[in-house]
């Protein structure tokens, strides 16, 4: 197991009720695997999981990438204003 | 002797001292106010984004700028879409953009397209520029900016914006990812708040639109390190600016390695909604309550719930007497609290949520269900002239 911190940003933040979350996730968890865990924590992330911005440690993180331990990993919303 | 008042250096003398302070830094000089003056631009949308966008665009000469949008100036602009005025009120944005920006720069040419930017006319408008400025408002016409700068290999100044979040980045498929390297799929209808329902704080489209006006500027320069590859994430309440670096999708449907897109679609399909207000058009007269008929039900005392979708902060404006209210967002989790056997009225603002509302409550097996077109806004206007218009 290793640990990671969550952080939310924008409308992410009212859907869950937090800013930033520490997690024990399993050594081989992917990017994919972890939008799971936070989907069944967070019912209300469903919907928008899949269009939001994953960054990981500052990168942009697709479905595939593999999670390093302590890595800090930052959900943004879409958003379409003008 | 060169004809008119140009000189062999290719501005002219009003133009040296209109730019003097461009000349001065060695960046831009004579040479790069000269590529200035030869480049062109076209910025879709001129509301909050386009507005700062199309007046530094204007005020640094860039020589030729195109604008599109299809909307008239309204009242509930001016809050952020400083181009526009209280005199062009009810004036097509686009005109009254050109006018502010001749204003500004008498010696630039503006190109005014007064139609929606679409599959239709895209790629004829936007193949006479050299890089688009996407200032639109809605998910399909960010995806078709996207795409038709894909095709004609632009870039494009990508800048979005929402209560007091920002996002801007320069995508450029050639060089850097696309806008669908990053959303690879349009969220679900409806679950992301337009400004018209949630709001924006005036002044961020500025912090953004200029932006978007700096990475033009420096792209059409060939300038300093640009946003190409990299996303920044702007919250102004907490003023903080964040940069997530960016990677072509190797999957992308339209610039990865086996692409399946090759021609511009049908935006509103893709993203399941139209880009602009829901339309009741299509909906069965059924699931419809004008605010007259609203007005009669009320006065004749009939059983049924009234519910208000708007948020909290919205009641301090308008509200109907007798609405219970359910945010649209706590709806789902409180769907308990309805009566499936009880008919219920929605409404919101203007149309839009309850709209959602309706598909929200009849898909959870509530059919006695209404919602209110135009929303609480129809109503101030139809049947009581005592709440204001927002």
């Amino acid at each position: 197991m290793k640990q990671v911190t969550i952080l939310f940003f924008a409308t992410l933040r009212d859907m869950t009720g937090e800013r930033r979350i520490m997690k024990m996730i399993p050594d081989d968890m992917l990017i994919a695997g972890l939008k799971d865990v936070l989907i069944e924590e967070f019912p209300r992330l469903k919907d928008i999981i899949n269009s939001v911005i994953v960054s990981m440690n500052h990168e942009f993180a697709f479905n595939d990438a593999p999670i390093p331990s302590d890595a800090e990993i930052a959900l943004f919303p879409p958003v379409s204003g003008g | 002797m060169q004809g008119g008042n140009e000189l062999d250096t290719g501005l002219t003398r009003e133009e040296f001292l209109r730019y003097s302070r461009h000349l001065l830094i060695p960046e831009v000089g004579l040479e790069g106010q000269k590529k200035l003056k030869n480049s062109s631009a076209l910025i879709v949308g001129t509301g909050g984004l386009g507005s700062p966008v199309a007046l530094y665009l204007a005020a640094a000469g860039v020589g030729k700028i195109g604008i599109v949008d299809f909307d008239v100036v309204d009242q509930s602009n001016l809050q952020r879409q400083v181009i526009h005025g209280s005199t062009t009120i009810g004036v097509s944005k686009v005109y009254s953009a050109r006018g502010r920006m001749l204003d500004l720069n008498p010696d630039i040419q503006v190109n005014t397209y007064n139609e929606p930017f679409s599959s239709e006319n895209a790629l004829r408008i936007a193949k006479n520029y050299d890089i688009i400025i996407d200032g639109t408002d809605n998910f399909p016409a960010r995806y078709l900016t996207n795409d038709v700068c894909v095709f004609l290999g632009l870039p494009n100044v990508y800048g979005s914006v929402f209560r007091f979040d920002g996002q801007v980045s320069v995508f450029y498929a050639k060089e850097g990812p696309c806008y669908r390297c990053l959303f690879p799929e349009p969220p679900p209808p409806g679950l992301i708040p337009t400004c018209a329902d949630g709001g924006v704080l005036g002044i961020l489209p500025g912090t953004i639109g200029t932006i978007q006006a700096t990475e033009t500027i420096k792209m059409l320069l060939g300038i300093g390190s640009t946003l190409v590859g990299r996303l920044l994430l702007y919250n102004a309440l907490d003023m903080t600016f964040d940069y997530v670096r960016l990677k072509k999708n190797p999957a992308c449907r339209i610039c990865g390695a086996n692409p399946d897109i090759s021609e511009l679609i049908d935006y509103d399909e893709f993203c399941g909604a139209p880009g602009h207000a829901l339309s009741d058009e299509n909906l069965e007269e059924m699931w419809l309550i004008s605010p007259h008929e609203l007005f009669k039900k009320l006065s004749a005392n009939e059983d049924f719930l009234l519910l208000d979708v708007r948020e909290p902060h919205e009641l301090e404006i308008s509200s109907i007497k007798g609405a219970k209210q359910i945010p649209l967002g706590q709806l789902a989790s409180r769907i308990n609290e309805l009566d499936k056997n009880q008919e219920i009225v929605l409404f919101c603002k203007t149309g839009n949520r309850s709209r959602r509302a309706l598909e929200l409550l009849t898909s959870m097996g509530l059919n006695k269900v209404k919602h209110l077109q135009g929303g609480i806004n129809a109503w101030a206007l139809n049947i009581d002239p005592s709440i204001p218009v927002y």
